[in-house]
């Protein structure tokens, strides 16, 4: 077990290495930032001065050398545009991403498991056949259209909740709608198949010749064991959805650290860019390390592998 | 049982978000929601290059020198007097008594820091040119300040109006500058009294203003929040949750005045479009563009006051001079004129040795579709314009590197009423500039470094004509801005894009 958790670590560090080395080439490649920094209606002379201001004149590997080895000591460097480090505009706005993360999920759970339940114990009929229907829309629908929807409807039409911005909990509930939304057709099929594995099995035959009741059966056997590969999705799903977060939150204008990242990369921000990327990797690498570790822990075979 | 108590919970959570309801509303609690798209992360006025950050820098500090919007006037704000001593020396007297928003005195002592900051090249200040024709600043006195220039500079005075707003020197001191980002104190009509970093701004009036030319605010609160996405800020505005935004799309324009409690304005602004070709010949020397004749073809291809009409509607001009006709020194009388005229434009590309046309890319950040007008037009005398739509920065980074053989842009002068802020940039030989002109160079220099308005007025025209007879960049019709805000809001849009909330007032 000890081996395949350091085989995992491991693993996680070549990916975290990777993106950081993606993060910023593609920076680099996306646009000149002293050129971003000193706006649309700057001079030759202008531009000169600040590329040499902000060590923008150092070959590339330099540069990447320099931030590699800052960022390996947990210093992510000072952004261009806002007077502040980036480590603490990111700590800043986590708190939101994270929150809108976590409704996000929990409204995806709450409606994918009792949906892929019903799925699997109406399994063929009309009612699986719509709830795979209801979900693939789910999958298909863009968020930031779904999020205007909500807007005109709920914000504009009925006027019950705020558009945009933050403040208060009603300032989540679109938003979080929204993210929900496009965890729920995963959950979901695999809350289906899950349930459909267990109803199949010997134990809830055995359970059902005990005479157990039907509530008894599904939600006290059947879920519980289904539950168990949904749960680890779940850690994986929190991690998408926090990278996901960027269009939710620049539609609904939550300023948390996906707005962060879209503005940034407007802006040419590299600082702020790569060290969004690296976050959230770093983040997504130990939700998905969790997930491999609580399977593993549950079933041995996957140790092996 | 435990059926009765979820209907109740969900009952109870709707009568929650109900009451939630629009946020304090607008008029009856005298604050005024603003909402912008392009979010300031640095609301210093130094350390961004935003339009939007210039807006919220002349809403909280004050410049020395006030120019009235309407009749572009210079007037005492900071200073009440000043004086050019030489070509290179101007020499500032200042207001007495005046407070910053911390209660601190306003004295030379700042003025000279300020001045000395930002025009140094270590500053990392975000527009250096706007800053760095300033030699140094002295101090002669407690209420008097001597700025000496490295060069002559003619349109100083309109940059001390609108892009030198004076820090406190003993606040910025002690607090350093970001915590001086984070809690920024200005001597404008409104004091920040919350920020929060590229997401809102909250002002106050400043009860302490002095009796400035942009006068006592007549609204007590401001409120500025940053919503990225056009749709979510045009939906803030039809709920009542904005009060005012700007720049919405012109096809929204006749529906935001359809709204019975909305009103949409349009006005002109500084800003002209425009589209340069390149007659130096540095995408290559084969070009055609390095043509005479294929240059007046365009210039006769493209029905610009159509595209003016049409396309960007709400009374855009087609300037004759490839400047804003309000600068000084845009003379449209020196321009030669070139009427929409397809069949001689033909006839000019055949005489070029081009019956046929020829291919060309056209480089542009502009609205799509008045780059794909100019393409049609081009397309129906034979020239195949291939578009490159980019990113403004994108585009802008092509350009100055020398690659952009047709490139359609715009310019907003920084709004500076002067054309030594649009001319330069084109045509004395820097990286924007596409015509490398000798004789066009010399002309524009010499409109440049002198303050004698007659000499200046003399060169500036002759310029004009060279640009226009050589068919260097051709001017593209004005930009026009658009505003949509709330009817119970009495506001002013004026020509240089400065929305100035310290004079609206509630109806």
């Amino acid at each position: 077990m000890v081996r395949f958790i350091l085989r995992r670590a491991a693993l996680g560090l070549l990916v975290a290495l990777t993106v950081m080395t993606l993060a910023f080439m593609l920076t680099r490649l996306s646009g000149d930032l002293a050129i971003s920094i000193a706006g649309p209606g700057a001079t030759q002379e202008d531009i000169e001065i600040i590329r040499k201001a902000y060590g923008l004149d150092q070959p590339l590997y330099i540069q990447f050398a320099s931030w590699i080895s800052r960022a390996l000591v947990g210093d992510l460097g000072n952004s261009y545009f806002f007077k502040d480090s980036v480590s603490n505009l990111i700590a800043a706005r986590m708190p939101i991403t994270m929150t809108l993360g976590l409704v996000g999920l929990g409204l995806a759970l709450l409606v994918s498991i009792p949906l892929g339940t019903l799925a699997a114990m109406r399994e063929g009929t009309w009612v699986d056949r719509a709830v795979t229907v209801v979900t693939m829309i789910g999958q298909a629908t863009p968020s930031f259209w779904f999020g205007l929807i909500l807007m005109i409807t709920f914000g504009l039409t009925l006027g019950w909740l705020p558009i945009s911005g933050t403040g208060s909990w009603q300032h989540f509930v679109m938003p979080g709608i929204v993210l929900a939304m496009t965890a729920t057709p995963a959950l979901t099929r695999l809350t289906r198949s899950g349930m459909i594995e267990a109803i199949a099995s010997d134990y809830i035959r055995t359970a059902r010749a005990k005479g157990l009741t039907r509530r008894s059966i599904i939600f006290k056997h059947a879920l519980r064991n289904a539950a168990i590969p949904v749960v680890s999705i779940a850690a994986v799903q929190l991690g998408f959805m926090l990278g996901g977060s960027i269009v939710v939150e620049t539609v609904f204008a939550l300023h948390g650290v996906g707005f962060l990242a879209w503005e940034s990369i407007a802006k040419n921000d590299f600082p702020v860019v790569q060290a969004v990327v690296l976050v959230l990797a770093t983040i997504y690498i130990c939700l998905t390390m969790l997930s491999d570790i609580l399977n593993a822990l549950l079933d041995p075979r996957i140790r092996s592998t | 049982m435990r059926r009765v108590n979820f209907a109740a919970a969900i009952a109870l959570a709707f009568a929650l978000v109900a009451q939630a309801g629009p946020a304090s509303a607008q008029k009856s609690s005298d604050t005024l929601r603003i909402v912008f798209r392009d979010a300031v992360p640095n609301v210093d006025p130094y350390y961004n290059s935003q339009r939007t950050g210039l807006i919220l820098a002349h809403t909280a500090w004050d410049t020395l020198v006030y120019r009235d919007p309407e009749t572009f006037d210079l007037k005492p704000l900071l200073a009440t007097e000043w004086k050019l001593v030489d070509d290179t020396t101007l020499d500032f007297t200042l207001r007495q008594g005046v407070k910053f928003h911390d209660g601190s005195p306003f004295s030379a002592d700042d003025v000279v820091y300020t001045i000395n900051l930002v025009s140094s090249p270590d500053s990392k200040v975000s527009t250096p040119s706007n800053y760095n024709w300033i030699e140094k600043a002295e101090k002669t006195g407690d209420y008097s300040v001597r700025v000496k220039l490295k060069r002559p500079t003619p349109a100083a005075l309109e940059f001390f109006a609108l892009v030198v707003h004076i820090y406190p020197k003993a606040y910025r001191e002690k607090v350093g500058p970001e915590g001086y980002a984070k809690a920024p104190v200005g001597a404008g009509p409104y004091k920040i009294t919350k920020l929060e970093s590229s997401a809102s701004v909250e002002f106050e009036r400043f009860d302490g203003y002095y009796d400035s030319p942009k006068g006592k605010p007549a609204i007590k609160k401001l409120v500025v929040r940053f919503v990225t996405d056009a749709a979510t800020e045009l939906t803030e505005l039809l709920s009542q949750r904005a009060d005012w935004i700007w720049n919405l799309n012109p096809d929204q324009f006749d529906n935001v005045n359809k709204v019975p409690f909305l009103q949409a304005v349009r006005q002109e602004s500084m800003r002209i479009g425009y589209l340069s070709m390149d007659a130096a010949g540095r995408t290559g020397p084969e070009n055609p563009l390095t043509n005479l004749k294929v240059r007046q073809a365009i210039w006769h291809a493209i029905d610009r006051q159509a595209i003016a009409d049409k396309l960007v509607t709400g009374g855009s001009r087609v300037p004759l001079a490839p400047c804003f006709p309000t600068q000084f020194g845009c003379d449209g009388e020196a321009a030669v004129k070139y009427d929409y005229n397809p069949a001689k434009a033909k006839a000019l590309l055949a005489e070029a040795g081009f019956p046929n046309g020829f291919e060309v890319e056209l480089v542009t950040y502009v609205l799509p579709q008045w780059a794909a007008s100019a393409q049609s037009y081009l397309q129906a005398v034979g020239i195949k314009a291939k578009i490159s739509q980019l990113q403004v920065a994108a585009a802008i980074q092509r350009a100055q590197k020398g690659e952009n053989p047709l490139y359609f842009a715009s310019w907003g002068s920084y709004s500076v009423n002067d054309v030594s802020a649009i001319l330069p940039n084109y045509f004395a030989g820097g990286n924007e500039d596409y015509s490398r002109d000798p004789e066009l160079i010399k002309l524009v220099q010499e409109g440049g470094s002198t303050n004698d308005p007659a000499a200046r007025k003399k060169a500036y025209a002759k310029a004009i004509k060279r640009v226009t007879e050589q068919a260097y960049w051709m001017p593209m019709p004005t930009y026009v801005t658009t505003y949509g805000f709330s009817k119970t809001l009495s506001f002013k849009p004026y020509p240089d894009e400065l929305p100035r909330f310290f004079l609206a007032k509630w109806n």
